[in-house]
């Protein structure tokens, strides 16, 4: 699998200057294997807007799955080019040919992928999810208030939300919204803090662990410092920041 | 690692904040969390017995009639509400840690998640005057 970030922040789009480094775009991530296979896109964020010309090149099945329907994940749906593009059911409402489904909460498979969805902690219905191929596993967890349940450190990990699709991945895509002092100000509101984050990700032991769904008012400056600290916190957890364009292969 | 379902981390987080009794069990029935306040009817701590089989429970809480007599495990409204999937009230009578007999009304309900999955059920109580 190669999965490329495409858009990384939280809440709301944040383009400028100053937010360039890590992206203004709001969440959206392709997870893809070789050239002439199915690209399965997680979230529809205005990241999508650059991944859909991107795909426009290609003729390939194209399967979005949303994570829930909160206006930072779907915005960029209306902006996605291959939704536009003629199929064989041209003269719908839609010329693409397009098919909707409910988030199975079992175990389904999209041409050699093998997803799990599952609810995890965020307000409204809300997803994750857990991919695998070939032995590599990824999961995406964008929105979720993790430690808005029992105490993260202590309670078993049955008991923790979004563990169970977490466990052992390869690749964990994390929110990672908040500091410790934002998250005191805003328990409730569906997001982790990036210390929760961190003991969530020693927990799950996933081979890297990606932050995401950055507040939209953390600048590149203010991300670059608490990455800093994040690491120091990690032991011996890898962590990296994510990032507009960061790409992981897992083959 | 079997996950317990997002509706049931979030009624457990619920009654852990309260400060009236609360059960709550999965689909078999297993109590699988009290609060607090429930530990002084049962006389025992979460911590140190974690999960308990819907037999344990039923008899360690020794819910009666005003007569005295044990309520079967059919009668109590947790039970009602989990096997036969509907909500269900009671008061009846415990003899807490104190020592002390006291008249509890009760109100369990199945919790129905995402889906219309029965992921559990939770029960609460009220000390009547």
């Amino acid at each position: 699998m190669r999965i490329v970030l495409w858009g990384t922040r939280g809440s709301l789009a944040s383009p400028g200057s100053d937010t360039a480094g890590y992206g203004g775009n709001t969440a959206c991530v392709q997870v893809h294997g070789a050239p002439d296979e199915c690209v399965l896109v997680l979230d529809a964020g205005t990241g999508i807007r650059a991944l859909g010309i991107a795909l426009c090149e290609e003729e390939r099945p194209v399967h979005v799955l949303l994570s829930h329907l909160h206006l930072d994940h779907i915005q960029g749906l209306g902006f996605f080019a291959p939704l536009f593009q003629s199929g064989p059911t041209s003269g719908a409402p839609l010329p693409c040919d397009l098919t909707l489904h409910d988030t199975p909460l079992a175990e389904f498979v999209i041409d050699g992928y093998r997803l799990r969805a599952d609810l995890i902690c965020h307000p409204g219905p809300t997803v994750g999810y857990r991919i695998e191929r070939d032995g590599r596993s990824m999961a995406y967890l964008s929105d979720h208030e993790i430690a808005l349940g029992p105490d993260l450190e202590r309670t078993s990990s049955d008991w923790l939300s979004g563990f169970s699709l977490a466990e052992g991945v390869d690749l964990l895509v994390h929110d990672a919204q908040y500091t410790e002092e934002e998250y005191a100000e805003r328990v409730g509101w569906g997001h982790s803090s990036i210390a929760h984050t961190i003991a969530f990700g020693r927990r799950a032991a996933p081979g890297k662990l990606v932050t995401f769904h950055h507040d939209p008012s953390h600048t590149d400056s203010v991300l670059d410092r608490l990455h800093l600290e994040m690491a120091a916190m990690a032991g011996g957890l890898e962590v990296a920041p994510g990032y507009e364009g960061a790409v992981f292969e897992l083959w | 690692v079997a996950q317990k379902p997002v509706e049931v981390i979030l009624t457990r987080q619920l009654a852990s904040c309260l400060a009236m009794p609360a059960f709550l069990v999965d689909p078999e029935g297993n109590l699988i969390y009290y609060n607090e306040p429930a530990e002084s009817l049962l006389g025992l701590r979460y911590e140190d017995t974690g999960e308990m089989a819907m037999t344990d429970w039923v008899r360690m809480f020794r819910a009666s009639g005003a007569d005295g007599s044990l309520l079967p495990a059919e009668a109590q409204p947790l039970v009602i509400a989990i096997r036969e999937g509907r909500p269900a009230h009671d008061s009846f009578w415990i003899q807490a840690l104190d020592g002390v007999r006291r008249r509890l009304a009760t109100t369990a309900v199945p919790i129905e998640g995402q889906g219309k999955r029965v992921v559990g059920a939770l029960a609460l109580f009220w000390e009547e005057g």
